[in-house]
């Protein structure tokens, strides 16, 4: 038997008024109602960065002494396939980007190709939607040129990464639009503070879109796609964070 | 608060303090001030550390920290460490921060408290822009904000602090108008924390940042603008503190009537 003292029953009191408040507004923070209300600021998030900035305005670029001494990794750091494993044996040798989709000459490039492609090299900030930042330099060829030599089709609006990893057999997928895509910091990155770039930094290729934020920076690139739309890819939302945990499309903010 | 009144009003009358749009900016200003300060609590939650500089990850010494060990929550600034299990770093076994009842949402979702963040950021910036512009073209920051030179007198000012600490406030006509206090709190809001709010929220944009490069030179940098964007946050709440205690102990009906109505009875006078 339990005694009810004054205390605990403020207290049970406290907890249930505390626990209705919270199922109450969980209802209408879950609500698809208010979520499209709210998906509302969105687009005119993603509109007026676009009204207020330069289509080629570049993301800072710090110098060597602004590097973080570390740069930490994020989400997954080995695709831990069979397929990749050997990839990783033989030096990444047998690796291939296929540029396809909507464009006029698909492409199939060894890393040998693409490193013998001009590059750029840039040192700039990395921001994980989390809240931390990481400094670190990136070489790597310039998507803009992947692109022209494709030859994209008119009707194609979106890019799509095809990635090496995956969550719990979700493969992990990127996109974004034609204004990132031909950004000149945009690079299919290969090298990271003047080594070639790492398993856990997304070895071989790794996107670097540097107007956002890191799930944005697709690892293990495969293949690029053109597409008209990203109704049909993955969970259509344009990426593996959107599908699976709703973050934001436009990751600019 | 400029509007006509009876040629001296004392106190027990009722007159017209607040006009319409300072209290259609208010009331939406606040609700958009408590969803940005709840649902920003859940963003700290997902890297709940803040660094000085360009950059800060978890190789770099946070110079606050939030977090848990083991059974215990501790918030840690500098080399202080302060035990606040039950309260931050972890309450009734949830392992956050902040705790469920502070954030939006309740349970750990970024995505979500990010959605709601700068959806709510229009609301704020929209009528703050739009308040600015009509306080000034209306001369009500200028007749009612700014404070006079009399006021401003030292010995005025802490006349004010220590008749505020003995909670004996304005009556009758000395009340129509908002007391210095009052004035240099107001002021400090609306022309000081949240324009450094949305311009630091701002700077942690990486969109912006390409936009606007002079963010990171004002603030030093992202990270740097994401611990100044915690800090004004954390001085709103202790405004909000106050303001609050203030309306209660300045008489909770007559407060809210004159920010809902407009309509205001000053207090009585009393024998000092
Ligand atoms: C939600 C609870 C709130 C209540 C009940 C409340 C109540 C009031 C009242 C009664 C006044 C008029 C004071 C007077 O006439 O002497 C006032 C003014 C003011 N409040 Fe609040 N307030 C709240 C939240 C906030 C928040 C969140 C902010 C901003 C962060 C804020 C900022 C202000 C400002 C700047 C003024 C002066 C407006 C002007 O004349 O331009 N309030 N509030």
């Amino acid at each position: 038997m339990t005694i009810l003292t004054r205390r605990r029953l403020i207290g049970s009191i406290g907890a249930s008024a505390g626990g209705l408040l919270l199922s109450g507004c969980d209802r209408i923070v879950a609500s698809p109602a208010v979520r499209h209300v709210l998906g509302a600021g969105e687009s005119l998030t993603m509109g007026s960065q676009r009204l207020l900035s330069n289509r080629s305005a570049l993301a800072r670029e710090f110098s060597a002494l602004d590097m973080s001494p570390v740069f930490r990794t994020n989400g997954n750091t080995n695709p831990d396939t069979d397929d990749y494993d050997s990839h990783i044996a033989e030096g990444f040798a047998n690796w291939r980007l296929i540029v396809d989709g909507l464009v006029r000459r698909p492409l199939s490039l060894s890393l040998a190709q693409i490193r013998a492609m001009p590059h750029r090299t840039q040192i700039t900030r990395h921001d994980c939607v989390e809240g931390w930042s990481a400094i670190g330099k990136w070489t790597g060829l310039p998507l803009k040129l992947a692109l022209d030599a494709a030859g994209v089709l008119a009707a194609a609006r979106y890019v799509v990464f095809h990635c090496a990893d995956d969550f719990d057999g979700d493969p992990y997928y990127e996109s974004i639009d034609l204004i990132d895509a031909y950004h000149p910091q945009s690079i299919l990155a290969w090298g990271m503070n003047d080594q070639l770039l790492g398993v856990g930094h997304g070895a071989p290729l790794r996107l670097r879109v540097e107007r956002q934020l890191g799930y944005k920076q697709a690892k293990y690139v495969m293949r690029v796609e053109l597409v008209a739309s990203l109704d049909k890819i993955g969970g259509g939302k344009g990426g593996y964070w959107e599908d699976s945990a709703g973050y934001q499309w436009y990751a600019g903010i | 608060m400029s509007d006509p009144v009876p040629a001296r009003p004392t106190g027990g009358d009722l007159i017209y303090r607040q006009r319409r749009p300072v209290r259609l900016w208010h009331w939406i200003n606040a609700l958009s001030v408590i969803v940005m300060l709840m649902s920003g609590l859940m963003i700290f939650n997902a890297h709940p550390q803040l660094y000085w500089g360009q950059y800060g990850a978890n190789h770099e010494t946070p110079w606050l920290a939030i977090g848990s060990t083991g059974a215990s929550g501790f918030l840690r600034i500098g080399a202080v460490t302060v035990p606040t299990t039950g309260v931050l770093g972890i309450s009734h076994g949830v392992a956050l921060a902040f705790p469920p009842l502070l954030t939006i949402p309740s349970g750990y979702d970024l995505a979500a408290a990010r959605q709601w963040h700068f959806a709510f950021a229009w609301l704020l910036v929209i009528p703050g822009l739009l308040f600015w512009l009509w306080g000034l073209a209306s001369r009500h920051f200028q007749h009612d904000l700014a404070p006079t030179p009399a006021e401003l007198h030292p010995r005025h000012l802490w006349q004010d602090i220590t008749d505020h600490a003995r909670l004996r406030f304005h009556t009758g006509e000395a009340a129509r108008r908002y007391n210095i206090l009052q004035k240099l709190s107001y002021i400090g809001i609306i022309f000081g924390l949240l324009p450094a709010m949305v311009l630091t929220g701002l700077t942690m944009s990486p969109g912006m940042d390409a936009a606007w490069p002079w963010l990171l030179d004002v603030f030093g940098g992202r990270q740097s603008a994401r611990s100044i964007h915690f800090i004004c946050a954390a001085l709103i709440v202790g405004f909000i503190v106050v303001h609050l205690l203030m309306v209660l102990l300045a008489g909770p009906f007559n407060e809210l009537r004159s920010m809902i109505t407009g309509w205001y009875r000053l207090p009585q006078e009393k024998a000092r």
